[in-house]
């Protein structure tokens, strides 16, 4: 199964290798990754996209833990949340197809944010079954690049994960 | 108190209570040798090899439980220092390296003798820090000791760019008294429900098995251990690494488990319906198959590492928390309880654990004209009066060692069980030895291990540590040529060195007494002799039977209940309803 797991890390210059090094090194699945600074400037929080059993989940999330530079995490799977990814992707427009693609755009509500007489530049969030769709939709020839953020994501209701 | 960086690392040091440092100098760390020559609170070893630096530091440190200290050089010495922070790190065995950079001005540009020690070291050390500022070395070290011996202890490499401890800059000094770090806090006493839940379970138990691992060592739990067993009465297994936390004099002890564990210790675990593993980490070598380990049991783990807890075995009882305290809260809720062990079907068990061990399973030869391995470590436990610290290499020797000296008590048999790395023995002995000068120190090792650092044999002259070194010398990697035997239709490939050296000679060439032994009459008194030589270095070159195999054995991939032995076994009973 897909898990989402954030992580509180100290904002500091190994901390990423070591996750990334955890990974590679026990030959645990990662999807994608991101890491940005927080809010305090100490921390920086981590948003893993990984999938595997049970077992192997319950691993990643104890070894993660045993970092010392983890300060916390939590497996967003486990309760209700919010997930989003950012995706930029430049379409080849022609006469024909140049509306089709701008509606296909609206329908998945997307912005564009370029246009030259060939390209489009398309702006699109959501969660990444729905980019995933929207890149299925385009027909395939036609794109020229493909930029995804990778997922992030946060709990509904009132629980936070902070210190 | 102002200080230089290389000045405020010995201080911190000295604060810290360590006595030796274990260490090859080189030009990244020449200020801090300076320092460390204006002073004599903290004494520096000097080996021959980074890696003996390091298996030396182990050494002490096992023998202690105190953190062993390290201090090599940049780039080589640093990779040298790596082989033997993986055997710590494995093991978990607290240790702190000290390892010397480049200038912070020129990290990353390749510079001589750079090698980014940090991400080398990454994945074999519980963590490391790269020290930026010189007012940072206090606090750093003081961190690094706090991590290594805390929680599941490890090794820590603290990497400290030449300039920062540049001798012309001076901070004010000062070592913390306590740290703590926000994302850093072990857990100790385990949780009450989980406790009484596994006491519940243990009392109920049919066939139990006590399966008691490092852990019960590292976290000076034997008296704890001893008594909690004692107390209910059950059999009592130890791993390669719980050696003596349990007394294997002891009538409840049945012997080492796993690979080369006792026909009745791996029958038990296999038959039984109740196991509490108590700092044991269902090691490979300890469980064989996974699929077919234990499928009867229940089991109950005590782990302060919760990515132990259910890593291989899925476990229904997990109590994460340090082994002492939460043993002292069993034995006083067994203490409390209105149940008792059911004494029918412990004694049905007992009867049926004495069925197994009428099978002598680690009986060999004794009318052999040869010498027989097995035969040198039953004199060497009794000559030694079962009092010495034994460290071993790694093989076949390692294995008799383990299976026949008789550890009753914790922290005396050293050896790399997790890396299982050769090369160990010889300067863990002297580690061993500086901890404790007055004790017997042997280290039962082969002509293939001894050779990968016995160029510490120049160590242990310079510092006066007489170890007794015990070459069971079979004239083949045994270890590999056992399993070719088995698996390879013995095709010995590369298993056998034509040229070995003549060891008394080279022992002498060292500075210390070498004798061969190639007759079984002869080994006794030798080893007396070597024995009774207090301030010697003795190296034994005793010339054992090249073809003898360690049995019991389950070879890989097999169960517990499917193990290969000498003689076939008899009683061998896989009716569970027969005793
Ligand atoms: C040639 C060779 C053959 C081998 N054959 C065998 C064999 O037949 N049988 C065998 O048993 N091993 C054998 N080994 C060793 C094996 O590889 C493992 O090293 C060993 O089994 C691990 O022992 P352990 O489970 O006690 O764990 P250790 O490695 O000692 O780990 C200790 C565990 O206890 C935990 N712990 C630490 N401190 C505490 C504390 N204070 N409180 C609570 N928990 C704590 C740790 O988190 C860890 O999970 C062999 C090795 C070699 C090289
Ligand atoms: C550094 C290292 N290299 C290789 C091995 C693989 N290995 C395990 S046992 C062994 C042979 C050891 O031979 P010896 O020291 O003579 O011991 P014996 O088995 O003969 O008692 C080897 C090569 C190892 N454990 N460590
Ligand atoms: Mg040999």
């Amino acid at each position: 199964m897909r898990h989402i797991i954030s992580i509180l890390i100290e904002n500091e210059s190994g901390a990423l290798s070591r996750v990334a090094g955890l990974f590679s090194a026990r030959g645990y699945n990662i999807e994608s990754l991101t890491v940005a600074p927080t809010e305090d400037p100490s921390l920086s929080r981590m948003t893993l996209v990984t999938s595997g059993s049970d077992q192997i989940i319950e691993q990643i999330t104890k070894q993660l833990n045993k970092l010392i530079d983890v300060v916390k995490l939590i497996d967003l799977a486990e309760d209700a949340h919010i997930e989003r990814e950012l995706m930029l992707i430049k379409i080849k427009t022609t006469d024909k197809n140049r509306a089709e693609v701008r509606s296909m755009a609206d329908i998945f509500r997307g912005r564009i944010l370029d246009i030259t007489p060939e390209t489009y530049v398309v702006e699109m969030t959501g969660p990444s079954e729905k980019l995933d769709a929207f890149i299925a939709a385009v027909d395939a020839d036609c794109i020229i690049e493909v930029v995804r953020s990778g997922a992030t994501g946060i709990s509904r209701g009132e629980k936070g994960l902070h210190l | 108190m102002e200080l230089s960086g290389a000045e405020i690392l010995i201080h911190s040091l000295k604060d810290e209570g360590v006595e030796y440092i274990f260490g090859y100098p080189g030009g990244a760390v020449l200020h801090i040798y300076d320092a460390l020559f204006k002073q004599d609170d903290v004494k520096h070893i000097l080996v021959r090899h980074e890696q003996g630096a390091t298996h030396a530091a182990d050494g002490y440190a096992r023998s202690t439980g105190k953190p062993g200290v390290v201090l090599v050089t940049s780039g080589p010495g640093a990779t040298n220092a790596v082989t033997g922070i993986a055997t710590a790190y494995m093991d978990s065995i607290p240790m702190v390296v000290i390892s010397g950079q480049v200038p912070s001005a020129v990290i990353g540009s390749d510079a001589f003798q750079e090698v980014d020690m940090v991400g080398i070291s990454r994945p074999c050390v519980k963590h490391n820090f790269l020290v930026k500022d010189v007012n940072q070395i206090a606090e750093t070290i003081k961190k690094a000791f706090y991590v290594a011996t805390t929680g599941r202890p490890g090794p820590v490499v603290v990497d400290i760019p030449k300039d920062i401890t540049d001798p012309r800059f001076k901070v004010p000094y000062k070592y913390p008294k306590k740290v703590s770090i926000r994302s850093y806090n072990p857990a100790v006493s385990g949780q009450k429900g989980q406790i009484k839940k596994a006491v519940e379970l243990l009392l109920e138990a049919q066939r139990p098995m006590i399966y008691s691992g490092g852990g019960c060592v590292i976290g000076e739990a034997s008296k704890e251990l001893t008594e909690f067993s004692h107390l209910l009465g059950y059999p009592v297994t130890n791993t390669l690494m719980g050696l003596g936390a349990f007394p294997a004099t002891d009538k409840q002890f049945i012997g080492m488990l796993g690979m080369h564990g006792t026909y009745e210790a791996n029958m038990g675990m296999h038959e039984s319906d109740v196991i509490i593993a108590i700092g044991a980490r269902f090691d490979d070598r300890v469980t064989g198959k996974l699929d077919e380990f234990c499928p009867y049991a229940k089991i109950i783990h005590i782990d302060v590492d919760p990515a132990s807890i259910s890593k291989t075995v899925k476990v229904d009882i997990p109590i994460v928390g340090e082994v002492k305290p939460v043993l002292e809260q069993m034995i006083e809720l067994i203490r409390e309880s209105k149940k008792a062990p059911d004494k029918k079907a412990l004694d049905a068990w007992w009867k049926q654990i004495k069925l197994w061990q009428e099978n002598d399973c680690l009986n060999y030869d004794r009318e052999s004209k040869l010498i027989k391995p097995q035969y040198v470590i039953e004199q060497l436990y009794e000559v030694t009066k079962g009092e010495a610290f034994v460290t071993s290499d790694v093989g076949q020797h390692q294995m008799w060692a383990a299976q026949y000296y008789k550890f009753d008590k914790p922290r005396r048999w050293i050896n790399s069980g997790g890396l299982g790395t050769m090369g160990f023995g010889l300067p863990a002995a002297i580690g061993v030895k500086l901890a404790h000068p007055d004790a017997d120190v042997a280290c039962v090792t082969g002509e293939a291990s001894v050779q990968m650092c016995i160029q510490e044999l120049s160590t242990a002259l310079q510092y006066k540590t007489p170890i007794k070194i015990i070459n069971l010398n079979n004239r083949y990697m045994g270890m590999v040529r056992q399993w070719q035997e088995f698996s390879y239709e013995s095709r010995y490939s590369h298993s056998y060195m034509d040229t070995i050296p003549e060891f008394v000679k080279l022992a002498e060439a060292y500075g210390h007494v070498g004798i061969r032994i190639d007759k079984p009459e002869d080994v006794r008194p030798t080893l007396e002799k070597a024995f009774a030589m207090k301030d010697r270095t003795v190296f034994l070159d005793i010339i054992t039977d090249q073809m003898e195999n360690v049995y019991p054995m389950i070879e890989a991939g097999k169960a517990h209940n499917d193990m290969k032995l000498r003689v076939a076994a008899t009683g061998t009973t896989t009716d569970r309803e027969l005793a």
